[in-house]
């Protein structure tokens, strides 16, 4: 039984919840993560994930807004299914990151935190995400591919496209 | 997949357990792992901040302040519980030590988490990993759960008649958070906004308890030095820098990767040899050497030791290990106009000089990039930056201003010729008018 009468997340996410809010000294603390988790499940922080999550840790909606517009990774709209995050941050600008991000927005006819309009591809610039030596690196939603070229992010797409990406949560 | 790298002047330390399968709960305490904290045991906090005070070891996040002293500022009463934070959230551009820490050896994390518990005298400790880091997050989570399994965590740890809980948290993006008093707000589920200091976290830090904060590399090394002896460790480095650390280095070189050298080794051997020196045969033009917030240091400044100490004498900081090489292909301008614009959009925005001198200072150089900048754009940029040093809650605009000066002092001539209409080096962004994560 969740602790939310009716909770918007499936029966996993809303137990995890459940057990998030318990084991902090203060419960506010499950907060990032909460809103993390809830944006993996239903794509974006939606006003119903904002509102349960603030009735979770005894927030106001506006708490839990105030801390979702700090965080570059949280969205209020949905991304594509396959989020391209392009690293264009230096160790990645000096080994072809630009030159990456401007094929990927060619080859997926979109731009910075746009959607494909089948809604299976959007395209972030992205500042460094740790993947410096192995330089230059993309992530697909939390999946790293790195030591990349033009034709390796030509097949790495494909395989997306094709539904043969992994897909780390 | 992160490439593992050797080089045979590599000292191996931290990277001991690489490549053997230490994920594995058995084969890390195969591999000596969970020894260590027995010792912490039965030696008691005295003796483990004395050994950490020894081993001259500093904190790797890249302000180097030494391990042992921070350790003991902590009050051994204390009214509120105390805590430990592990530091993940590795952001600094250039930076991807911790990366593999997490993914080879999660429970050296785990078990220096529980050394400086014991020190303290903490009941919890915290292991804060960036949100891009998810797939290392379940290695955590997965390290965490075995532990508690073996009954490593929780209840009366080794029968000491103590408890020790760890909890593994995510961020959600954020470079600032990457500051210790912002980190700690993150954990408290707030925006992550800076804490004016003093107090210090040691007095008040997390819940308002005394807190340990320490970076993920200084953690995992915990555990080795009390098995091999503070004295021991520290011999490997050079006087007040202990040990060995993780050096990332990226950018323009032959052989890129995370080695492991003693502190105090050469640069330039550290680039040329190491890493095998510069790309494709191309000249050396500058290195940032420790993150994008080191100032940059030319072609002619590179033989100096890899210590906080000497690499403050040389004018710039040893960071947080991240070694970028730029060939001669790199227009100074364009790169750092990348890096200003990266903390134009990483600035939380609290403090004023922060907030608007690295947004006045990328507009500048946006403007001298595209061409139509003045003489007097090269002066603001410096005046800018000269006025956020030492003005901030934080370091996040000192991590902006030096880098700029660095470049703007070192470089004025490239900056000139932009003026001018010449333009040194190979641009590589298309829209330099879009420029980052921020645009």
């Amino acid at each position: 039984m969740s602790a939310i009468a009716e909770s918007i997340f499936s029966p996993e996410t809303a137990a995890r919840f459940d057990h998030l809010a318990t084991i902090y000294p203060l419960k506010r603390s499950a907060l990032v993560p909460m809103l993390l988790y809830a944006q993996d499940e239903l794509g974006y922080v939606s006003e119903a994930a904002i509102q349960e999550i603030a009735k979770r840790l005894d927030l106001f909606d506006l708490d839990v807004r105030n801390v979702l517009s700090y965080y570059s990774m949280l969205r209020t709209k949905p991304a594509g299914k396959y989020n391209v995050q392009v690293c264009t941050n230096i160790s990645c600008m000096l080994r072809g990151g630009y030159e990456i991000l401007d094929h990927c927005k060619a080859k997926l006819g979109i731009g910075h935190k746009q959607v494909t309009p089948d809604g299976l591809f959007s395209l972030e610039e992205v500042e460094c995400i740790g993947a410096c030596c192995w330089a230059p690196a993309i992530q697909v939603n939390y999946d790293f591919h790195d030591n990349l070229n033009v034709v390796k992010v030509d097949r790495i797409l494909a395989d997306y496209a094709e539904g043969l990406g992994k897909d780390v949560k | 997949m992160p490439t593992n790298v050797s080089h045979p002047d590599e000292v191996i330390v931290l990277k001991r357990r690489f490549g053997q399968g230490a994920v594995n709960i058995d084969k890390y305490v195969e591999l000596d792992g969970y020894k260590a904290v027995q010792q912490a045991i039965a030696q008691g906090p005295e003796w483990i901040i004395n050994t950490m005070k020894a081993s001259g070891l500093r904190g790797r996040g890249g302000a180097g302040f030494p391990t042992g002293l921070k350790w003991s500022f902590v009050p051994k009463q204390s009214e509120k519980p105390k805590y430990v934070l592990v530091n993940g959230d590795e952001s600094e551009p250039g930076t991807c030590k911790d990366h593999v820490l997490f993914l080879e050896d999660p429970h050296a994390i785990i078990e220096g988490t529980m050394i400086a518990g014991l020190a303290i005298g903490a009941k919890l400790g915290f292991i804060y990993l960036r949100g891009e880091y998810r797939y290392l997050l379940k290695i955590m989570e997965q390290a965490v759960a075995d532990a508690y399994a073996k009954g490593f965590l929780g209840k009366n740890i080794f029968g000491s008649g103590l408890d020790f809980d760890v909890i593994t948290q995510t961020g959600a993006g954020a470079y600032e958070v990457g500051e210790e008093s912002a980190l700690m707000e993150s954990l408290e589920g707030k925006r992550g906004v800076p804490r004016i200091k003093p107090p210090f976290p040691a007095v008040v830090g997390l819940y308002g308890g005394p807190t340990v904060i320490n970076n993920a590399e200084t953690i995992a090394s915990v555990p080795h030095i009390l098995l091999m002896g503070g004295e021991a460790y520290a011999k490997l480095g050079t006087e007040r820098n202990g040990g060995t650390r993780l050096f990332g280095i990226s950018g323009h070189v032959e052989r890129p990767g995370v080695y492991e050298l003693p502190m105090g080794y050469n640069m330039e051997k550290a680039i040329y040899e190491v890493a095998g020196g510069v790309k494709d045969g191309k000249k050396l033009k500058a290195v940032v050497p420790g993150g994008s917030s080191c100032p940059v240091l030319t072609a002619d400044e590179l033989n100096v030791g890899l210590d906080f100490d000497q690499m403050a004498k040389a004018g710039t900081m040893l960071g947080s290990g991240g070694i970028v090489v730029l060939d001669e292909s790199v227009s100074i301008v364009e790169f750092a106009l990348r890096v200003i614009s990266f903390y134009q959009h990483e600035s939380c925005g609290w403090c004023i000089p922060c907030r608007e001198g690295t947004d006045w200072i990328k507009k500048t150089l946006a403007r001298v990039y595209a061409g139509g900048g003045t003489k007097k754009d090269i002066d603001n940029v410096q005046y800018l930056a000269d006025n956020m040093m030492g003005r901030t809650f934080c370091p996040l605009g000192d991590a902006a201003a030096m880098p700029t000066l660095g470049f703007v002092k070192k470089f004025r001539k490239e900056f000139e010729d932009y003026v001018d209409g010449k333009r040194a080096g190979t641009p590589v962004m298309s829209e330099p008018e879009l420029v980052g994560a921020g645009h």
